[in-house]
């Protein structure tokens, strides 16, 4: 793929509660916004993709923003949805369907845990599983750090600072959800939800969308500047025997989930490795993923996480900034809009318009990270 | 004294096919590949390591280790049938059980305090009753208990 595709356009609804304002709405806004950013009209956007997961056909958008007669397909792989949007654009346009899409992402999710739903069967599991109270991915989430904690000696002090970390930097950021700086205590006295995970080891589910406009990488100076490009975008489904929510059963023996393969193709397919990353956005579903996913990233190695955040290698101005805009944890999770707010977020630190957020030095290369149920994960790399 | 009978007619299991049930000594049912052995629980028709179509039941052990578990401190949403309201509400445990088949297997614990649980203790097998249905029956549920002297 390398450089064959730019991003010359990003739009944000903020991600938050928003009363009275449906899930298409910020999508529109967040899709109007992207077009004025890149100066396309709409009557030029040659495909799109969007993705929902609370929306029953998100390709319904297309009557507030013109109906010009593009094909407009709907996409929806859980957490992954974002990163999956975007790679389906790259599929089109290295595909020749067309020189300049748009991929629009947004939801708007009740209050309260996610659920999965009433029917069991449509995720592929027995109603026993759900009906005993095993459907629910925070307690995966809290198995998978225990176990991680045990095997890698790492204390909650770990989960507590990357969680202070997200709200901190969620507090510099206008467009996030949490505004508000949790100091250590506030996080480490808030109610235990699933062991060893705390409230404010958490996101929530929010309300939200994202867009990206798209074009061939040699037509994008047409349009702006200040091209971001697209180095990987590699989407992958667990293998046999890897750790997951929703698992009633999982091999006795430890295989790698689906981000180590997507991160390590991703760092194979933009020639450059980790260390030349300047900004990352991690799964920070709760404090516990964004930690291991440090390691499934390739940042630093199992163990090395819990040193690494307490010196502050993973803040706005440390060696390597993860979730600048606070991440999910700061922001919430709409699930179609997550994704591509990861990839909203990277291409304002690489151009240098973060603000009270930008990091304090040059941004060339960004990396951005989804995780989620069954399995998926999607890593893209963006460079300047 | 009257014999008591193993299984009541007022009991049944929350699913068919999960565990044996009524038994004696109720065990897991699993699913054997023909091709390449991996073992999967729920059973189903084919294998998710190859995708081999030639699978057989086999029953599990009943007893094993703790991989990993946690708490659930709130009461979960659809489609959850337990107690809801947070009143009555009772935290749970939840944990993967390693078996000596080379398989985890997911359960509720009969143990919800973190406190007197333990990665590596060893845990047995029990069917318990979950809720009452609108017939008045027991539905019963498997779930891992501490085997007693094991733990802290």
């Amino acid at each position: 793929m390398s450089r064959d595709i730019a991003i010359i356009g990003i739009g944000l609804h903020p991600f938050g509660r928003h009363e009275g304002v449906n899930a298409i709405q910020m999508g529109v806004k967040a899709a109007n916004l992207a077009l004025e950013d890149a100066r396309v009209p709409w009557k030029d956007i040659q495909f799109a993709f969007a993705g929902a997961l609370e929306v029953t056909q998100p390709d319904s958008i297309i009557k507030f923003l013109g109906l010009t007669g593009i094909p407009f397909t709907s996409i929806f792989n859980g957490c992954a949805t974002g990163g999956s949007l975007l790679l389906n654009a790259s599929h089109a346009i290295n595909a020749g369907s067309g020189d300049i899409g748009i991929v629009i992402g947004f939801d708007k999710h009740p209050r309260g845990a996610f659920s999965v739903g009433d029917d069991m069967e449509g995720i592929g599991l027995g109603q026993w599983y759900g009906a005993t109270g095993m459907a629910m991915n925070p307690q995966f989430f809290a198995m998978k750090t225990k176990r991680y904690m045990y095997d890698h000696g790492i204390t909650s002090d770990c989960l507590t600072r990357i969680a202070m970390k997200n709200f901190k930097n969620g507090s510099l950021n206008p467009a996030a959800w949490r505004r508000k700086a949790l100091d250590y205590e506030a996080i480490e006295n808030s109610p235990m939800v699933c062991d060893p995970l705390r409230q404010y080891h958490f996101c929530s589910p929010s309300e939200g969308a994202a867009a990206v406009v798209v074009c061939r990488a040699d037509v994008a100076r047409r349009y702006t500047t200040r091209p971001i490009y697209l180095r990987a975008d590699v989407f992958t489904t667990r293998l046999y025997g890897s750790f997951e929510t929703m698992s009633p059963s999982t091999p006795a023996r430890n295989v790698p989930g689906p981000t180590v393969q997507a991160s390590e193709a991703a760092y194979e397919a933009a020639g450059i490795g980790p260390q030349e990353i300047d900004v990352a956005q991690l799964q920070d579903t709760e404090a516990g993923h964004e930690m291991m996913h440090m390691a499934e990233n390739g940042f630093c190695k199992d163990g090395e996480q819990e040193a690494l955040v307490r010196e502050g290698a993973t803040a706005i101005d440390g060696r390597i900034p993860i979730n600048t805009d606070g991440g999910l944890m700061a922001n919430g999770e709409p699930i179609g809009a997550s994704g591509l707010r990861q990839i909203y977020e990277v291409c304002l630190q690489l151009r240098g318009d973060a603000g009270s957020h930008q990091i304090p030095r040059d941004v060339k290369t960004g990396y951005t990270h989804v995780y989620g149920f069954p399995g998926v994960s999607c890593v893209t790399i963006l460079s300047t | 004294m009257l014999p008591i009978p193993l299984v009541s007619s007022e009991q049944v299991a929350i699913q068919e096919g999960l565990f044996t049930w009524p038994a004696e000594s109720p065990q897991l049912i699993a699913s054997k590949c023909g091709d390449c052995g991996e073992i999967t629980f729920p059973k189903q028709d084919s294998c998710p390591a190859c995708a081999g179509r030639e699978v057989e039941d086999v029953l599990l052990s009943q007893r094993g280790t703790l991989w990993t578990f946690t708490v659930q401190h709130f009461p979960p949403p659809v489609p959850f049938i337990g107690q809801t309201d947070r009143e009555n509400f009772e935290a749970f445990g939840v944990g993967y059980v390693e078996l000596p088949e080379g398989i985890r297997v997911e359960g509720r614990l009969t143990e919800n305090d973190p406190e007197r649980l333990d990665i590596g203790m060893e845990m047995e097998l029990c069917i318990e009753k979950f809720v009452e249905d609108d017939q008045g029956r027991d539905v019963m549920t498997f779930a891992w208990r501490p085997v007693a002297g094991t733990g802290e």
